[in-house]
């Protein structure tokens, strides 16, 4: 009943989602207030609507029943309680439903936080992502029913894939999709603006804070996805180039351009074709990333064929919300006029850099990604293009962006003076060469790329330092002033600052694990091995019992010149119903370095395999992603966003004048 | 969305892997390190081909390892990296190559982000060059009458 209540409530956010992408629409259109109006109930109903259906879904997970096919195909009762609540989207069906989930809170969220936007405005946005919201409630509806029964329920279900059976999993689809749909917000005021004919430095003040908050939960959900690789696949790798992983990547590089180019229209009131053309094209590349990830053309194209009715739904959505997003931008763009001018050498200029580098980059890993798929599909050469490319093509490209990163808020608005910015970064110019040569003096004969980009890494830091110093006017005034200064100094550049320094620190942890080494040994049973200064011996092996598992679980002991430091307990598990085994691996580690163990099977006379790896600041790459996530959800806390923005210029007058 | 596509590639792994143990098994290693160093880095640029974007090198899955030992086997006789690779490649097609080869169909992608940025800032240029035409943005009539005001105060 409770199944049925859900897919009724579906159903039913279909029918109220029409009603918000189009009555609010035309109600902009005519003036009409009241239509207007309609897009704010419209979005709470359609957001109410969905939640309950979510809710039915999870009860139907949680209480295990049987009787509807996702379930059963999905979970098990000896689950733990948390796996059984993650396993609702670990699944095709239930993602999807997550992902209308996370649409409609977006558009709820819009409504509720809309009080300052021109009710025209809000009704175009709000109709838009009821729009968004028609195309997914559709193609759940009728391709992938979550609320399917069955015939003939089983006696128990088939339990969720154990690789996925892990915490940082259980949360990592939740946030990636608080970020790809929170872009359609930025899309949503983008196709809006485009409807009206105006952007303004007001529009991109009330767009900045939903980029950087979806931007901020997508960067923590790849940052966890990226974790989990590294602490699950038992070699510590952390990133593939993998299509799926690009998927995601695509939109953040896409994203960041965004907030970086809204800069420029919220301060200068240029830069706003070239703006509103990023939000399409962020959202483009998320929905780009669905597709990718849901019609199965990653496997291989041919597997697209499998299921065509999902693959050709998704393509066909694509078209109309690309095609027709861009068919309007053509239209309107050029009516729109940028006002602010400003000089090559300017902090508007580092921005257009930002923005242009990042965009190719973007393009780079679109290429990568999406060209061996077209020459697939042209009946060309099948292609891998693997990390190999991208080392070799995006690498360079983020490398000039990163030193610029440092140089660029140096620079003044309107003109900025390079020698001058140059001059003031000396200082940090030259610690970063200091440490680059001790770090080749200390490393010498090892990969030198590495030590360069840990060079960059500290110049970006020391630039970051240097510029909050230069605001706060330290050591140039006494330290109290200095002091004042830095409590008033806006949140926002303050976000900015951790942000750029969270980047320093994500360089210098990716640069390192160029430094890391390997020990692998077949180990019996009281034998050790050696890894950089630890020793690592094998000194039990024993059989777990798990909720769902049994594992065979190494103990381990890591001295240290004849001390003990660690004991720790990798394990192999074994999952009778899946017949899979999967391998638990053991890290101990911190600031400075990772020791990270896997257990590989055991030979014929009960030795086992054992990996070890000595990771250097490995986790300055997770660290770095929190810290950059961190500065902008600092920066969302600048009072300027809640005090929303000044009355749109020149606007003003059409506002009352709606609904006579 | 690890989530969604690595399962598929975990699940092939972990089914390939059942009999096998981790990637890079102690019993393949050469014992010169030097040889089994260029082995290594042969390796890594070798895709696994039941798995998605895994190395060689990384992978777990039993095809993976026949490659692994093929490949020290070529270098023990003698062979270079580059005859190494080859022979691989002449088993399993350019399909293995996670560096695709420079070849005209895959200019496109190679040149691709280049001819992109010589683009971007080409035009950018332009752009720049072009705007001083525009000139600054006129007064609404509410600012005008601010100006005014001050500039009558001032006086």
């Amino acid at each position: 009943m409770i199944v049925e209540l859900g897919h009724f409530c579906l159903i039913l956010a279909l029918c109220v989602a029409c009603i918000q992408a189009t009555v609010p629409l035309v109600g902009a259109s005519r003036r009409h207030i009241g239509w207007m109006d309609t897009g704010r109930t419209c979005a709470f109903a359609v957001f109410a609507l969905i939640a309950m259906a979510m809710a039915a879904l999870m009860h139907a997970y949680v209480t295990s029943d049987f009787s509807v096919v996702n379930v059963i195909e999905n979970s098990h009762t000896d689950k733990p309680l948390l796996y059984k609540i993650s396993g609702v989207w670990g699944n095709h069906e239930g993602s999807m439903l997550l992902w209308v989930f996370m649409l409609s809170l977006c558009a709820a969220a819009v409504a509720l936080f809309s009080d300052n936007l021109p009710p025209p405005l809000r009704a175009r946005v709000l109709s838009v992502q009821g729009m968004i919201g028609v195309g997914f409630l559709l193609f759940i509806l009728f391709t992938s029913n979550p609320f399917l029964r069955a015939p003939n329920p089983p006696a128990n279900g088939h339990g969720l894939n154990p690789v996925l059976q892990d915490p940082g999993l259980a949360f990592h689809p939740p946030f990636l999709y608080l970020g790809y749909v929170g872009f359609s917000v930025a899309f949503a005021f983008a196709v809006a603006a485009l409807i009206e004919g105006k952007v303004d430095a007001a529009w991109a003040r009330w767009v900045r804070p939903w980029t950087l908050a979806s931007w901020c939960a997508l960067t923590v959900g790849i940052a966890m996805g990226s974790w989990w690789a590294y602490y699950t696949l038992g070699w510590g790798g952390w990133w593939f180039w993998d299509p799926v992983e690009n998927a995601s990547f695509m939109p953040w590089l896409a994203g960041t351009a965004l907030i970086h180019s809204s800069i420029v229209v919220e301060k200068r009131d240029t830069l706003k074709t070239w703006t509103i053309l990023l939000a399409i094209v962020t959202f483009s590349l998320s929905l780009v990333g669905t597709f990718l990830v849901r019609s199965g053309v990653l496997t291989s194209v041919h597997a697209f064929a499998t299921d065509p009715a999902r693959g050709t739904f998704i393509l066909l959505l694509l078209l109309v919300a690309i095609g027709g997003s861009l068919a309007l931008y053509a239209f309107r763009a050029p009516k729109l006029q940028g006002g602010g001018l400003f000089a090559p050498v300017s902090r508007e200029g580092s921005l257009v850099l930002n923005n242009l580098l990042l965009s190719c980059g973007c393009a780079t890993v679109f290429l990568g990604t999406l060209y061996p798929l077209f020459l697939d599909a042209m009946n060309g050469p099948k292609l891998s293009v693997g990390y190999p490319f991208f080392d070799r093509t995006f690498v360079p490209l983020m490398v000039p962006m990163i030193v610029a990163v440092g140089i660029g808020p140096m620079l003044a608005w309107k003109r900025g003076d390079l020698l001058g910015a140059l001059q003031r970064l000396s200082v940090a110019f030259a610690v970063s060469l200091i440490a680059g040569l001790i770090l080749f003096y200390m490393t010498y004969g090892g990969p030198v790329l590495a030590v360069l980009g840990i060079a960059i890494a500290v110049w970006l830091a020391g630039a970051v330092i240097t510029e909050w110093a230069d605001r706060i006017r330290l050591f140039r005034m006494p330290l109290a002033d200095s002091v004042r200064r830095a409590v008033n100094l806006p949140r926002a550049a303050y976000g900015m600052s951790a942000a750029h320094f969270g980047l320093a620190v994500f360089v210098a942890g990716v640069s390192a694990s160029a430094f890391s080494q390997e020990a692998i040994e077949v180990l019996p049973v009281g034998g050790s091995m050696r890894l950089a200064a630890f020793e690592i011996r094998l000194q039990a092996m024993d059989k777990v019992p798990g909720p769902n598992f049994s594992a065979d679980r190494a103990t381990i002991v890591i001295s240290k010149a004849g001390e003990t430091v660690a004991t720790m307990y990798p394990e192999r598990r074994f999952f009778p119903l899946q017949k899979q085994t999967t391998g638990e691996t053991a890290i101990r580690g911190g600031l400075v370095a990772d020791l990270y163990l896997a257990l590989g099977e055991a030979d014929a006379a009960g030795h086992w395999t054992v990996r070890a790896y000595w990771k250097p600041i490995v986790s300055w790459i997770w660290l770095g992603c929190l810290i950059m996530a961190g500065g902008g959800l600092i920066s969302l806390s600048d009072r300027r966003w809640r005090v929303g923005a000044a009355a749109r210029s020149g606007r003003g007058a059409a506002v009352p004048a709606a609904g006579e | 969305m690890r989530v969604l596509g690595r399962p598929v590639a975990a699940f092939l792994l972990i089914v390939w892997s059942v009999a096998t143990a981790l990637a890079v098994e102690p019993a393949e290693r050469l014992p010169d390190p030097a040889m089994e160093a260029r082995a290594r880095a042969v390796s890594a640029e070798l895709r696994c081909l039941v798995c998605q974007n895994e190395s060689i090198d990384e992978s777990h899955a039993d095809l993976a390892h026949d490659i692994r030992v093929l490949v020290r086997e070529r270098l023990s006789a003698g062979d270079t990296d580059a005859q190494a690779t080859a022979a691989v490649v002449s088993r399993y097609g350019d399909f293995v190559l996670l560096r695709p080869p420079v070849k005209p169909a895959t200019w496109v992608l190679w040149f691709g982000p280049v001819g992109l940025l010589a683009l971007g800032l080409i035009g950018s240029f332009l752009w720049l060059r072009r705007r001083p035409g525009i000139g600054p943005t006129p007064l609404t009539v509410a600012e005008q009458q601010q100006l005014d005001r001050l500039l009558r105060e001032d006086g």
